[in-house]
């Protein structure tokens, strides 16, 4: 099954729309918690990620039994530095963004601790695509 | 012990929840960064933080916490409520900050 996704730039009232009903489909499929559980974090955590730094994007996500595989691809502004973007703490979040409780600098590393392989590619000026997969073990 | 004895006992208001109000608290998790929370906060912990809007609501149904306690006299905004109510996430109120907050879950809950 694959699913799409249109995450509109700077609308925080629908971020976490499309990892909300993904949670909602494969609860439904019956996968483990666990699974959803990482699923969700990896996908809502890239939502964000295209809503505050990137202006929005898009998401496919291709669910079969094995393994949940997730693109998220934006055209924004692209990371100079990927190595330095993927480190805790890390973060160019403006002040408005932060007050929302926003740019700890986590959402990268949490994407890479929740997924089973992690990928990401940006070119500055084009924009930012990572792609995820996690595998599902029952 | 569930939210909605909870909220009675430490003397929470509760803002929005419904079936959500039944579910039973494992511990307390204190936090404001939301992706630290989000890749933090135990399923079925009592969430503690001060930030009032709608993402806290996504980040609550996403870990699966039992429910968001804002402290500090901090007031949820419309949107918030709005998601809290739809996604059904229990939402207490305390006047306490947030140490003192997750002290009294913590007596109520022991
Ligand atoms: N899609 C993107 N487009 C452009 N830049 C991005 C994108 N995703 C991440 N970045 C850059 O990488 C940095 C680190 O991202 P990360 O998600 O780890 O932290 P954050 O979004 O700043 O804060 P947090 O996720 O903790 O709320 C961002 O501050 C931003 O500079
Ligand atoms: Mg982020």
């Amino acid at each position: 099954m694959t699913l799409h996704y249109i995450v509109p730039g700077d609308d925080f009232t629908r971020a976490g729309e499309a990892s909300g009903d993904l949670k909602r489909k494969m609860k439904k499929l019956g996968f483990p918690s666990d699974v959803i559980r990482k699923v969700s974090i990896a996908l809502y955590e890239g939502e964000i990620n295209m809503v505050i730094h990137a202006y929005g994007g898009e998401i496919t996500a291709e669910i079969s039994s094995s393994e949940i595989d997730l693109t998220l691809a934006d055209t924004g502004p692209g990371i100079p530095d990927i190595e330095k973007a993927m480190q805790d703490g890390y973060s160019t979040a403006t002040e408005q963004v932060r007050n929302l409780g926003f740019g700890a600098g986590m959402g990268l590393p949490n994407m890479k601790k929740y997924t089973d392989e992690f990928q990401i590619e940006s070119e500055v000026g084009v924009g930012t695509t990572v792609r995820m997969k996690v595998y599902n073990h029952s | 012990m569930n939210v909605n004895e909870i909220a009675e006992k430490c003397g929470f208001k509760i803002a929005a929840g419904d079936d959500a109000l039944t579910r039973t608290v494992e511990g307390i998790y204190c936090c404001d960064l939301l992706s630290f929370a989000m890749g933090r906060a135990p399923e079925d912990f009592a969430w503690i933080t001060v930030m009032g809007n709608m993402n806290s609501v996504a980040v609550a149904s996403l870990t699966d916490v039992a429910c968001i306690v804002l402290c500090d006299r901090v007031q949820p905004d419309e949107d918030m409520l709005k998601k809290a109510v739809q996604q059904d996430i229990a939402v207490l109120l305390s006047d306490k900050p947030a140490f003192d907050t997750g002290l009294l879950i913590h007596e109520a809950i022991s």
